[in-house]
């Protein structure tokens, strides 16, 4: 049975109507013409369909669009400026070579995003833990953890956050677990994703 | 037309030689040109084109590793609604894919397998592709593919190289397991280890591993208004056209591929993946279709790095001199042939790594086995035996009381030295400044955190080649011209995996026309609009296509001097282009009136320039071939790992890797493939390992094949140093593959030297190195 599922992706209201089984990121792909957030395993472990869910991080491939009716999407595409140029974070993973076959770097823009949108400047090692939840196979991931730390210094001079992802309380485990595991993206979200990923890591 | 000569030596003429202080744009750390669309979001990879009333397409595969087909019924999953057709073997028009391979003198002359595009008779390993399926949605076709009938009778199967190898082992191809084989002898083996001083001894075994690119195998096709068939996936070889044009026995100029920017390749990208199922689809259905492999899909059957058993001893004078080494090697091929055989000559030819050894026997043999396929990855054979030849090193340094550092310097290969093949060496090697530029970075060795903690420093050098091998007649080439404004385009056939190869392409041309980045466009990767430039493999494109480029932009700057001179009456030799205008003692003409010239004068504003490889004879079993490759990339990886003596848990403080990239074209690219290949390798090293037991893969998800998280590596420090030796353009070698053979040798020379005992089985789990640590070195042999 087909359900009309609302979202306001990026600013723009779309309604499609789509089987009760779709999970977000179907419905973004194949629906939606919305491609920036990326099927890479379908397990939450890749972190490469990472969107933001009303600002909170989420595995799009792990939630059901039913879910999330009526909420509000950011995807890396979101995070550009109003006239469509690179936003602030886009703009430092663009200074620091941080994508080279890209295919991660919408994901890893949403977990950024999410981490640094409280504006506490991170060590580069709580960056690190902050991006765990998304799988790079090109950079090994240093020119990645190059550019969130250097957008945080820029922001915090400016005195606003990164990006504009809210700076809620999103990242206990469990608050992860209801969107599906989260995308690592928060900080406490982490532990979420490590779990995921068996033990010894 | 270039018309450019044959030969290596007066192809590269002109291009080799390039001073520092002279380059305006090569060099610089420029943002690659397609980075921005990436992080905006809007790049379309190969998954995220679409078609109104698209079909979608996927495939039945075997749940065993070696079965007779006895039943398929397709009935049952055309009865759901949306299937549109449910294809076997006997539906392909020509059912079989070829691999060749010359020189193989084992079973067969020269190699000549093959492998059924759809099964019919028997399957072979687990998750071959028996069945496709095509439907409306996706949704119908996941329910069809559950509801195709296919009965199996199981079949004695092989699944340990070595025990493929005996008599009495079932074949998987009916005659004998012995896929390739290659052995050198060179020097008097036996006489180097009867005059030596010592003899050290090791055995090591590296596992099978999984490329894990992020973007799965994907592509869309269809038929244009020409009736050519359109393949639009995610490739390293757009040349693949002609591998479909002869499973559908229609001509070469009916097939297309295009290869949009690929989400990580890495060498499984290599082989065809979607491209004959995407093309049978759309030819019997003659509408558009869409193929999506699952991660899982592509965890389950997409050929893999070959498992390798490795024996090296290795006979030294007492002042560390290496007289003579005798290599064994034996690698799981898997079920089908592959790139297997090439894989194995690669080993071969680097299974002493970059040292000078005069006296060396090497026997390499992969066998068939009915586990998953084994191909190319990345450091394709040359990057396995690092952690053999790396391990003799330490052995020996450790037995002789020299420093690890030192015997790697006194055994380093130079320019002129012959390689065990018989082949020399033709360029300066900086293998003793990497040395030192690793050490002399990384300075002092850290402490241990806590008294249960023992520290240690490894290094491990390598050697890789950079272009295919030479009797393969390798060629590129690339298409540069002027728009009248100015602007410049380049049409060039090489995909982009990801590695910057089309940026590269444009910062080489920028250089030679004066054109800004920002003003040229690269149009790559398709094989009917860009003139063909082969495979993004085997570390070849900045040395192929990047020498294509230069050629045609030179070209194109002297065609356009020389119009100018005739213009104004000056000598062309006084004449500059410079960022859009061309210069002279009294000349200053802007681009787009040089330009004007040309069409006045009837010379072309555009250049086709092809550039061909250094040539060599093909090798028989028994290498001594002389040439065998190109050129080599030389490097040398640090790592500082502390060891939990309760856990055995690695953790790695340091990591700093330098390699000779010649000329940087772009340091920031050179620089992402060091340190993403580091990455790869330390994968590898510590955490990876696609399992199969029985012939049954067991690596379902990426939350069972662990790549490298964020948290799981330090900081690694690339080191690039450029000795303008390379035969790219230039003076470039590849940099693509070589960064990832050290890391796994250099993280168990690291537990080496913190233990005093070396993990010698990949990867190195907590479990080994406590395993290890209560068995520390056993004396060499001293005479």
């Amino acid at each position: 049975m087909n359900i009309t599922i609302t979202l306001t992706v990026n600013g723009r209201r779309i309604s499609r109507s789509a089987g009760g089984h779709f999970t977000l990121l179907r419905w973004l792909r194949e629906l939606a013409d919305v491609t920036d957030p990326k099927y890479g395993c379908g397990e939450g472990i890749c972190g490469a369909c990472a969107v933001l869910v009303d600002d909170v991080p989420v595995s799009s491939c792990l939630v059901l669009a039913a879910q999330v009716d009526g909420s509000s999407i950011t995807t890396a595409a979101g995070l550009a400026e109003p006239d469509g140029s690179l936003g602030p974070l886009q703009r430092a993973f663009h200074e620091h070579h941080a994508a080279q076959c890209g295919f991660c770097t919408p994901g890893m823009l949403i977990a950024a995003a999410a981490m640094t949108a409280d504006g506490r400047p991170r060590s580069r090692a709580e960056i690190r833990a902050g991006l765990h939840g998304n799988l790079c196979r090109c950079t090994g991931y240093g020119p990645i953890v190059d550019a969130v730390e250097a957008a945080q210094k820029t922001a915090h001079h400016a005195g606003t956050p990164v990006s504009s992802a809210a700076a809620a309380d999103h990242g206990t485990a469990a608050g992860a677990a209801d969107h599906g595991t989260a995308a690592g993206a928060a900080d406490h979200g982490t532990a979420a994703g490590a779990a995921s990923r068996g033990a010894g890591r | 037309m270039s018309g450019g000569p044959g030969s290596s030596a007066s192809s590269a003429a002109g291009i080799r030689t390039s001073k520092e202080h002279e380059l305006r744009i090569v060099r610089q750390p420029l943002p690659r040109h397609d980075q921005a669309e990436k992080i905006a979001g809007t790049t379309r990879y190969a998954g995220d084109l679409a078609f109104a009333s698209m079909l979608h397409a996927r495939l039945v595969r075997s749940p065993v590793p070696s079965a007779a087909i006895t039943r398929r019924d397709p009935a049952a999953a055309l009865a759901v609604p949306g299937v549109v057709c449910v294809l076997f073997g006997e539906d392909v028009p020509h059912n079989l894919i070829w691999v060749d391979v010359p020189g193989q003198t084992v079973e067969v002359a020269a190699l000549k397998a093959s492998m059924e595009v759809l099964a019919t008779g028997l399957v072979r390993f687990h998750g071959e592709p028996v069945a496709l399926v095509v439907a409306e949605t996706e949704d119908a076709l996941a329910e069809a593919c559950d509801l195709v009938e296919v009965d199996y009778q199981e079949l004695p199967a092989v699944f340990d190289p070595g025990e493929a190898l005996a008599g009495d082992a079932p074949a998987v191809h009916g005659q004998g397991n012995l896929l390739g084989e290659w052995r050198i002898d060179t020097g008097d083996v036996r006489a180097a280890f009867e005059g030596a001083d010592v003899v050290v001894e090791g055995s090591y075994q590296t596992q099978t591993v999984d490329h894990a690119y992020l973007e799965p195998e994907a592509g869309v096709g269809w038929l244009d208004d020409e009736g050519v068939l359109n393949l639009r996936v995610a490739t390293q070889v757009v040349e693949h056209y002609r591998d479909v044009a002869r499973i559908l026995g229609i001509p070469e100029a009916r097939v297309r591929v295009i290869a949009p920017y690929v989400g990580g390749g890495f060498g499984g990208k290599e082989d065809m993946t979607v491209e004959p199922y995407l093309a049978l689809a759309v030819w019997r259905t003659r509408r558009p279709v869409r193929m999506q492999w699952t991660r899982q899909e592509s965890l389950l059957a997409r050929p893999k790095r070959h498992r390798m058993r490795l024996r090296y001893r290795t006979a030294a004078r007492r002042d560390g001199t290496i007289l003579g080494q005798d290599i064994d090697i034996t690698a799981d091929s898997g079920a089908y042939a592959y790139l297997s055989a090439l894989v194995l000559l690669y080993s071969s030819v680097h299974a002493c790594g970059p040292y000078r050894v005069g006296n060396v026997a090497v026997r390499a043999r992969c066998a068939y086995t009915n586990n998953p396929p084994t191909s190319a990855f990345r450091g394709f054979g040359g990057m396995q035996v690092v952690f053999g030849y790396e391990a003799q090193m330490d052995l020996l340094a450790r037995e002789l009381g020299i420093p690890a550092a030192d015997i790697r310097k006194r055994n380093a290969l130079a320019r002129g030295d012959l390689l065990p093949v018989g082949q020399a060496i033709e360029t300066e090697v900086l293998l003793a400044e990497t040395i030192d530029a690793v050490l002399g970075r990384a300075g002092v060795k850290p402490a241990p955190s806590g008294p249960r903690k023992a520290v240690g420093r490894g290094i491990a050098c390598n050697m890789q080649s950079y272009g295919r091998l030479v009797w393969l007649n390798d060629s590129a080439a690339a298409w540069v011209g002027f728009q009248l404004d100015g602007s410049l385009s380049i049409r060039c056939g090489v995909p982009d995996i990801g590695g910057g190869q089309a940026s590269s392409l444009g910062q080489i041309a920028s250089e030679v026309l004066g054109v800004p980045m920002d003003r040229i466009t690269v149009h790559f990767g398709d094989s009917a609009l860009t003139p063909l430039a082969g495979t993004t493999t085997a570390t070849r494109q900045l040395l192929m296509s990047g020498n294509a480029v230069y050629e045609a932009s030179v070209l194109l700057r002297d065609a356009i001097l020389a119009a100018v001179a005739a213009e104004t009456g000056q000598p062309a030799a006084g004449l500059r282009l410079d960022t859009g205008q061309i210069t002279g003692p009294d000349v200053a003409v802007t681009l787009p009136e040089a330009l004007v010239s040309c069409r006045r004068r009837n010379v072309p504003i555009e250049a086709l320039g092809t550039f061909f490889g250094p040539k060599g004879t093909p090798v028989a079993r028994d290498l001594r071939a002389g040439r065998v490759f190109p050129d080599f990339t030389f490097g040398t990886h640090l790592c500082d790992a502390e060891v939990d003596l309760d856990t055995g848990r690695v953790e790695l403080l340091r990591y700093v890797a330098a390699h000779d990239a010649g000329r940087a074209i772009n340091l920031r690219s050179v620089e992402g493939q060091i340190s993403g290949g580091a990455a790869q390798g330390l994968g590898m090293a510590l955490l990876e390992e696609v399992v199969v037991s029985e012939g049954v893969n067991l690596t379902g998800g990426f939350f069972q094949y662990l790549i490298p998280t964020a948290t799981d590596l330090p900081d690694i420090e690339a080191i690039v140093l450029e000795s303008g030796e390379g035969m790219g353009p230039f003076g470039a070698r590849g940099i693509g593959e070589p960064p990832i053979g050290p890391p796994a040798a250099a993280v168990a020379s690291a537990i080496h030297d913190a233990l005093g005992a070396r993990p010698t089985v990949l990867p190195i789990t907590p479990e080994r190195v406590l395993a290890c640590a209560g068995q520390p070195d056993e004396p060499g042999t001293s005479r």
